[in-house]
């Protein structure tokens, strides 16, 4: 059993406090990302959970224990740093066996473990260079490698990618992904890249300024951002956010739209709560839709927008089109070849893909 | 969890401070409890040996109306001025000269430095020798046939201070020509080929640009060699003695001879009093705004 | 056309004159380490009937062993041998304690900084800058009462105190630029706070080890105000006995014998000089603050 329970945590330095009362629960083997902008606090709660920096309030507990006062060796757990800080005057093997060595553990028992770790990292054949005679990419390996042969309960990653290029970034996400199936380790990874946090986590914690903005599966802070900051954080392109005013007709809601030198555009059929329904109805509120919720209408189509691009930008698999919906620049996310610069177009909307926010809190309606 | 493993986390927090603590001990009592305690046998009338009854600042009356304390300082200025200005000015001209792609870079910088590595002693020692009227530079140029050259600045009181600035500024101005050439060599260097773009000769480029953006070095090597200058000691005793008759005195020899020679204890801390101002007017900017940059860097 | 031609030629005209100033500064920067060598290998006569520049017509070698071992400082006739060792037994261990000391204080300073720790840095470094006129007396009465004046232990213990500032001046410059995960990451393995410094921190440390060793033996070797305040007669360092030599001044003056034992007294800062100059250009220009 592995859970990491954070409750109520917050930190200060001196005055300033970067974070505030976080709480995030995760169960054994769960991957969670923390995933926000830089500077919002995510590294300093990394940090926390590791034993590295003190905890000014709350309370955190690793595996039902709580670890508060214990130092970073107590706390069974093993880490991973952006800049890999790999001893540079020890050779990979060195690197990996410092800990054992530390811990007392004996000489054919560390030789094992080194074994294990180097084959499924495949790095078998660096064991004796320094790390200055590696790679990025093989750095990185052997910074894992050291984290693995602890065994911990509790693995923490903090950037482990982003000194890496593009490339390689890719690749060794996929073999993190891997190694997590095969270790089934608890592991909690800092980000400011959302499409690390998609494709890895089991669970994201969104953050912003020392507070957790929303912490769910991925796919469902994607699908329902719990605010305007989400919904604009996670994806790429992000989110269009447009103002809308709300008509009720009959149990969905209809959002109006203005469109420069045009009628208003009507989006009818979002499904909504009754209550909110009755609240919202006639009020100023932000319509959310992904870029790709966006399709070229056929003729018969009953809510479309008719839109002028002023903008298209392709990308290969599909084209980028952007223009101005309720006086803000909107993107969609299109076939190729089906829009044009400067062209009218009609387009239809997946409303049952809107989200709705509303224009005060920003927070979601349902 | 166990009290004894809460008990070792909290020592280790503190185990910093206490390895850190008899250094910073150390250095309390030997810099800040002594300058104190030189302040205090400075406003009494120790002779010699320290006697603890307050007089005021008598001593430091007494000090400023010595006429060699009145020429240890003006020498000092005299010193200070040529040797900053003489350092700084052949430091800079050398670095310039060195930036320019020189072959034997390596060997000429370490020519021009390896005074630095000497005591002032040593070379007090070697520039007494040279300077001598009798047998040194003096006689060569006579020998030659120039019968009327004189250089005997070392025997001339109005005169003898000057051969404590050219030993001075043999051995130190290397290093200035080491900062400086470490700043130039900072320099971006697409700098320098845009203004040649611009067609803007080689000396105008340096006067324009390349010497403006040394000033954090020029700053460096000002505060350090006025440093330099200020507690210059050896150089003075190994090269004149503070002679002829007081004419090389500088404040730091002053010091050293009114405690030690001239058992007058109280006068002497009270010029040391005078000494460690200077300096600490001159290096406290100096190292706050060094100290300041960095935190903010 | 003759622009073209002339340009050239003007930018060798150029590089002749920055050969020729390097060079003219070079040979007087040389000229009195020349001096003191050849007026050391002359024999008396020849330094007082020939030129003092020129290249001896008789080498010997009488100078060097007379300032080596017969010479007299002040009523003993022992030559230079003796103060040569003790400036040994005074700078080795100076050098070790202040080197050590300094080094855990950079790693505290950098890796394991508390509340206060920068006002600290700021104490030892006005340290660096400290008139030593300013704590001669009240150095000299703590030696005393301490039973160490006249000691070499007495001066050891001297340039080690001051010799710190200088020396954590160097290694907290080095640790900054280490990364802080490197401590992080040897704590998350289970490592304290002096098996980091002992198997993580000081292997990497060698560069600056040397250029802190190097300056506090220049430093200390070379120092003239502490070993003539606090010591006298067959205690003293080398560099007080060389000024004794110097100054004597009954009979004609031996200046063959003076100039070698400067040169004596020169050499050990002058091989570490030409051994090891990269680091020694280093830990002068580290007294610039940020180096
Ligand atoms: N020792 C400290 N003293 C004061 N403030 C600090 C300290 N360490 C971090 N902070 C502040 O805490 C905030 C959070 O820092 P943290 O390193 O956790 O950010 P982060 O989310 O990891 O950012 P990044 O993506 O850039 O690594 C920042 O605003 C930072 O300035
Ligand atoms: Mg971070």
């Amino acid at each position: 059993m592995s859970t990491l329970e954070i409750d109520r945590v917050r930190k200060a330095y001196g005055h300033l406090e970067v974070l505030k009362e976080v709480s995030i629960s995760i169960g054994t083997g769960d991957f969670l990302v923390l995933l926000g902008p830089s500077g919002c606090g995510k590294s300093t709660l990394l940090n926390m959970i590791a034993g590295l920096e003190s905890i000014t309030g709350g309370e955190i507990r690793i595996a039902g224990k709580t670890v508060n006062d214990l130092s970073p060796k107590d706390r069974d757990i093993a880490m991973v740093f952006q800049s890999y800080a790999l001893y540079p005057t020890m050779t990979v093997r060195q690197n990996i066996e410092f800990g054992m060595k530390i811990r007392r553990i004996a000489q054919a028992d560390r030789d094992r473990a080194v074994k294990t770790a180097s084959d499924l990292l495949q790095i078998t054949h660096l064991l004796d260079r320094k790390p200055s005679q590696l790679s990025g990419g093989q750095r990185q390996r052997v910074a894992m490698g050291r984290a693995i042969v602890r065994e911990p309960k509790l693995f923490l990653f903090d950037e482990p990618l982003s000194n890496l290029d593009a490339k390689l970034r890719v690749d060794m996400r996929t073999e993190i992904k891997r190694l997590h199936a095969r270790l089934g380790t608890t592991i909690v990874y800092v980000t400011h890249d959302q499409i690390e946090a998609m494709t890895l986590a089991t669970r994201v914690a969104v953050m912003k300024d020392g507070v957790v903005q929303q912490l769910d599966e991925p796919q469902a802070v994607y699908d329902r951002p719990a605010n305007v900051y989400v919904a604009r954080f996670v994806g790429s392109p992000a989110m269009n956010i447009v103002p809308a005013v709300l008509e009720a007709e009959g149990s969905t809601a209809t959002a109006v739209i203005d469109i420069a030198r045009r009628p208003a555009a009507r989006i009818a059929g979002i499904s909504l709560s009754a209550e909110a329904l009755r609240r919202y109805a006639g009020r100023k509120v932000l319509v959310g839709i992904r870029p790709e919720n966006f399709s070229i209408a056929t003729k018969s189509a009953a809510s479309a927008l008719t839109v002028d691009f002023d903008v298209v930008e392709p990308t290969g698999p599909d084209t980028l089109a952007v223009f101005q919906l309720g006086g803000v620049e909107v993107t969609a996310r299109l076939p190729p070849r089906q829009a044009r610069a400067g062209r009218e177009a009609a387009l239809a909307v997946d409303t049952s893909k809107i989200v709705l926010f509303d224009s005060e809190t920003e927070t979601r309606i349902d | 969890m166990s009290a004894s493993t809460r008990m070792s986390s909290r020592l280790a927090g503190w185990l910093p401070r206490i390895v850190v603590a008899p250094s910073l001990l150390v250095v309390i009592v030997t810099v800040y409890l002594f300058i104190l305690w030189t302040g205090v046998i400075s406003v009494t009338s120790s002779k010699f040996v320290p006697t603890y009854d307050f007089v005021g600042l008598e001593q430091y009356v007494r000090l400023w109306a010595t006429p060699r304390w009145h020429t240890a300082v003006a020498n000092l200025f005299i010193f200070s001025a040529l040797f900053l200005a003489l350092s700084t000015g052949l430091g800079l001209l050398m670095a310039i000269l060195l930036d320019q792609n020189i072959r034997a870079e390596g060997a000429l910088r370490a020519i021009y430095l390896y005074p630095m590595a000497l005591s002032f002693i040593v070379t007090g020692t070697a520039w007494k020798w040279i300077m001598n009227p009798g047998l040194g530079v003096q006689k060569v140029v006579n020998d030659l046939g120039w019968t009327d050259f004189r250089f005997d600045w070392i025997t001339n009181p109005d005169m003898a201070i000057y051969t404590v600035v050219v030993a001075g500024v043999w051995q130190s101005s290397g290093f200035a020509m080491a900062i400086f050439l470490a700043g130039l060599r900072g320099i971006d260097n697409s700098v320098i080929k845009a203004a040649q773009i611009e067609g803007a000769s080689l000396p105008l480029i340096y006067r324009q640009i390349i010497i403006p953006m040394l000033r954090p070095a020029m700053l460096s090597v000002i505060v350090l060699l006025s440093y330099i200058a200020i507690k210059s000691f050896d150089l003075v005793l190994a090269l004149t003695n503070g002679g002829p008759g007081t004419a090389t005195e500088l404040p730091s020899t002053f010091m050293f001879s009114a405690t030690f020679r001239r058992n007058q204890m109280g006068v002497g801390a009270a010029s040391a009093v005078m000494m460690l101002m200077t300096v600490a007017a001159i290096i406290v900017p100096y190292l706050y705004s060094e100290l300041r940059s960095e935190n903010n860097g | 056309m003759a622009e073209a031609l002339s340009r050239p030629g003007k930018a060798r005209l150029g590089r002749l004159f920055v050969y020729g100033c390097l060079v003219v500064v070079a040979l007087l920067y040389l000229m009195p380490l020349w001096v003191m060598v050849v007026t050391s290998l002359k024999p008396l006569d020849e330094i007082y009937g020939g030129s003092f520049i020129g290249v001896p017509k008789v080498v010997t070698l009488d100078a060097w062993r007379a300032a080596w071992s017969e010479a007299c400082i002040g009523t003993e006739c022992t030559g230079l041998k003796p103060y040569f060792v003790n400036s040994l037994l005074m700078v080795i261990p100076a050098v070790a304690l202040s080197t050590g000391i300094g080094a855990i204080n950079g790693y505290i300073l950098t890796k394991w900084r508390f509340p206060g720790a920068n006002f600290v840095f700021g104490l030892l470094l006005f340290g660096c800058f400290l008139p030593y006129q300013a704590i001669l007396i009240p150095m000299a009465r703590t030696l005393g009462l301490l039973g160490l004046a006249g000691s070499i232990p007495g001066l050891v213990a001297v340039h080690a105190s001051y010799g710190i500032c200088f020396t954590t001046l160097f290694f907290r410059n080095y640790f900054v630029s280490l990364p802080d995960e490197l401590t992080k990451a040897a704590m998350v393995d289970g490592a304290g706070f002096f098996r980091i410094f002992w198997s993580v921190i000081l292997p990497t440390s060698i560069p600056i080890i040397v250029v802190s060793c190097i300056w506090q033996f220049t430093q200390i070797w070379n120092d003239f105000l502490f070993g003539v305040s606090f010591t006298s007669g067959s205690s003293s360092p080398i560099t007080v006995a060389l000024n004794n030599i110097v100054n004597v001044t009954t009979g004609r003056k031996q200046y063959n014998v003076d100039m070698a034992a400067a040169m004596i007294a020169a050499i050990p800062t002058l091989v570490v000089y030409i051994v090891a100059g990269r680091y020694f250009v280093r830990g002068l220009t580290a007294g610039a603050v940020k180096g």
